[in-house]
């Protein structure tokens, strides 16, 4: 697929970090691509590597961990090839970032008015009434109720999902092709996390940015995501379109995913499958498939080498033995 | 005909509001909820936060106390009892925190704090404690291995089980869990959902789960109850009340619900506005202001379920119509 119609494209992304006792890989060969107009669900259990593949799309990464593979593009220009300067304007304009908890990303002694301008005056030569404007139009945009009036309020006067649309405001003032968000509504409550979730949609709809939403809440996934990509111990393990990987997935770790998430159309007697034994330790790497000491379809093929992602179409798995082709 | 082991009975709570909220003015927490739950009953209570749920559940185990009403335990008053009687009665209810990580000492073995309990209470002897740990332990599913490791040396999911073993320890009657399993990881969940359901039967325990998943309380209570504002909204049989609303505001929740199945979610959609402040509350229902049911006599009238002219299952003047079978 071509690099012009991404706005985010990942390819065998390697992380390697170095901790007390030497050096860990928590991400190993990591894909991802977002087009514009679209949702890419990226899910996956703590420790999977989702975070910091997503925090190294934007350079993000923490000082001990740097990147030893891969490649990563921007509306087709690689990352790596940039210098701090030409970085830190990326970041902001052309990708940004929204946080799980919008109270520590805000500054507290700041108005909310003040600082979606400033995120303007950052990266656009204009004046102060000019930044001003925009930055009201943005949390218009958000559908902060009365932005005008309360332009001058402290983060600290507003409630969680205000704040969220405020973080969310200074995130796509600059009119991003990529915007890239963090657990966005694990801190709210239900009804305020669907209207949050409502608003994401219909930005990508009125803005045409991609947008990448990490979870592990498959609920977030199944109602927001157009498609999915699935990481499990540092390594993307499927890719496909959100119909597909609730109902038509390839990898054993998908279908034990979903099979233990409950819904609300699940009949009276369903049992929860969940999935015994514990994810992988990256401090005691094995050489095969990362699912395979947890995996029903295991067999030896799976313990020599992980499986490589293989894409056919507009899908992608890495798996020896794909769910429904055994016997 | 099975007993009811905790009612509450039009209990009422209030807290001084603070900061910018209103100072000076009352934050209502409860406002006259009744509450029963029965012997090997699980029932669940749902709602946003500051929906008063974890407050009413916290005074079955008398780390709140009502204003008004009372908390009666197999019949009793709690406010009736002596101090001896009241620590007895507490007893056999045992509360599952939700995050088990800062629940327990972190200097502390998995078997010091499953035991710690049995010691407080003076259950049995050293010998007679150290097995019932194990039978414990073998209950909740951990390897009797663990017993010697501390709470950073578990995962997130056996630290989960070994404050459920915890609170197993002095044979409550019910257990209440807060939030047990939202801290974990969608794998570890449906263990840890499971393990509770099977204890829940085995024990014909009576089991209140707190939470705000709708999906994960449908798979393991048999009653929901709904609350706002300080108040229950929408009680019944969890899977009518959750697939056949009555209240607007269950309505709501179970549309804004983020369900785990795509092929559902053209049925989403998220209601208007936040949950008010309980400080300055409305005259008329505490939902008519995010209520599209709502009519002017909603602003006048407070309604209680079965206080004609509320509905017998929901505190509403304008329900939504049941199906009918």
């Amino acid at each position: 697929m071509s690099d012009a119609s991404t706005v985010l494209s990942i390819r065998g992304l390697t992380l390697e970090a170095t901790i007390r006792k030497g050096s860990i890989f928590p991400v190993t060969d990591a894909h991802v691509t977002v087009r514009p107009g679209e949702i890419v669900g990226l899910v996956g259990e703590s420790g999977s590597g989702k975070t910091l593949t997503a925090l190294s799309a934007l350079s993000l990464l923490p000082s001990n961990i740097r990147r030893t593979a891969g490649t990563i593009e921007i509306i087709g220009r690689d990352t790596s090839a940039m210098n701090e300067h030409e970085l830190s304007s990326l970041r902001g304009s052309a990708a940004a970032m929204v946080f799980q908890d919008s109270l520590s990303s805000l500054n507290p002694s700041m108005t909310i008015g003040k600082q979606v301008a400033e995120a303007v005056r950052i990266h656009q030569d204009i004046d102060r009434a000019q930044a001003n404007e925009l930055a009201l139009t943005a949390l218009d945009q958000v559908g902060f109720p009365q932005a005008k009036q309360r332009f001058d309020s402290y983060p600290h006067q507003l409630s969680g999902g205000l704040r969220q649309r405020v973080a969310i405001a200074m995130a796509i003032v600059n009119r991003p092709s990529l915007l890239i968000a963090d657990e966005p509504t694990t801190a709210l409550d239900v009804t305020v996390q669907a209207q949050i979730l409502e608003l994401l949609r219909s930005l990508v709809n009125d803005l045409g940015m991609g947008v990448l939403l990490i979870t592990h809440d498959l609920g977030v996934i199944a109602t927001t995501a157009d498609r999915v990509n699935v990481m499990y111990g540092g390594r993307t393990v499927e890719q496909a379109s959100v119909l597909d990987t609730f109902t038509a997935m390839g990898h054993p770790y998908t279908e034990a995913l979903v099979a233990s998430a409950p819904t609300l159309t699940d009949a009276s007697d369903v049992v929860l499958r969940g999935i015994p034994g514990s994810p992988p330790d990256p401090r005691e790497p094995e050489p095969g498939c990362p699912f395979a000491p947890r995996c029903t379809y295991v067999t030896e093929t799976c313990l020599p080498a992980p499986p490589p992602l293989i894409t056919d179409a507009d899908r992608a798995l890495a798996c020896y033995h794909p769910v429904g082709a055994h016997v | 005909m099975s007993e009811p082991i905790v009612e509450w009975r039009n209990v009422t709570r209030a807290y001084k509001a603070s900061g910018n909220a209103g100072r000076g003015k009352k934050l209502h927490a409860l406002r006259g909820v009744s509450l029963t739950v029965n012997e090997g009953q699980s029932v669940a209570l749902v709602g946003e936060s500051g929906c008063g749920k974890s407050t009413l559940a916290r005074m079955a185990v008398r780390l709140e106390e009502p204003d008004s009403g009372d908390v009666h335990i197999d019949g009793r008053s709690l406010s009736a009892l002596n101090r001896r009687e009241r620590r007895e009665q507490t007893t056999q209810i045992q509360l599952v925190p939700q995050d088990a990580a800062a629940a327990l000492d972190p200097r502390a073995t998995v078997a010091a704090s499953v035991a710690e309990p049995l010691v407080i209470h003076r259950r049995g002897s050293s010998l007679e404690r150290q097995a019932r740990v194990l039978s414990l332990l073998d209950e909740v599913g951990l390897d009797p291995s663990l017993s010697d490791r501390y709470p950073h040396q578990l995962s997130g999911g056996q630290r989960q089980r070994v404050v459920i073993a915890r609170a197993l320890a002095l044979e409550p009657r019910m257990l209440i869990a807060d939030e047990p399993v939202s801290a974990l990881d969608v794998s570890v969940r449906a263990q840890v959902l499971n393990l509770l359901q099977d204890i829940q039967r085995q024990r014909s325990l009576a089991l209140l789960v707190i939470s705000h998943d709708l999906a994960v309380v449908r798979t393991i209570t048999e009653r929901i109850d709904v609350m706002y504002l300080g108040r229950i909204v929408e009680s019944g049989n969890t899977r009518d009340v959750i697939d056949n609303p009555t209240h607007p505001y269950t309505a709501a929740l179970v549309a804004a619900f983020p369900d785990p199945n795509p092929a559902t979610r053209l049925r989403r959609s998220a209601p208007e506005g936040e949950v008010p402040s309980p400080v300055d509350l409305p005259i008329g229902c505490s939902f008519a202001g995010r209520c599209t049911r709502v009519q002017d006599d909603c602003l006048t009238i407070d309604p209680l379920i079965g206080v004609p002219p509320a509905h017998d299952r929901a505190a509403c003047i304008h329900p939504l119509q049941t199906a009918t079978n």
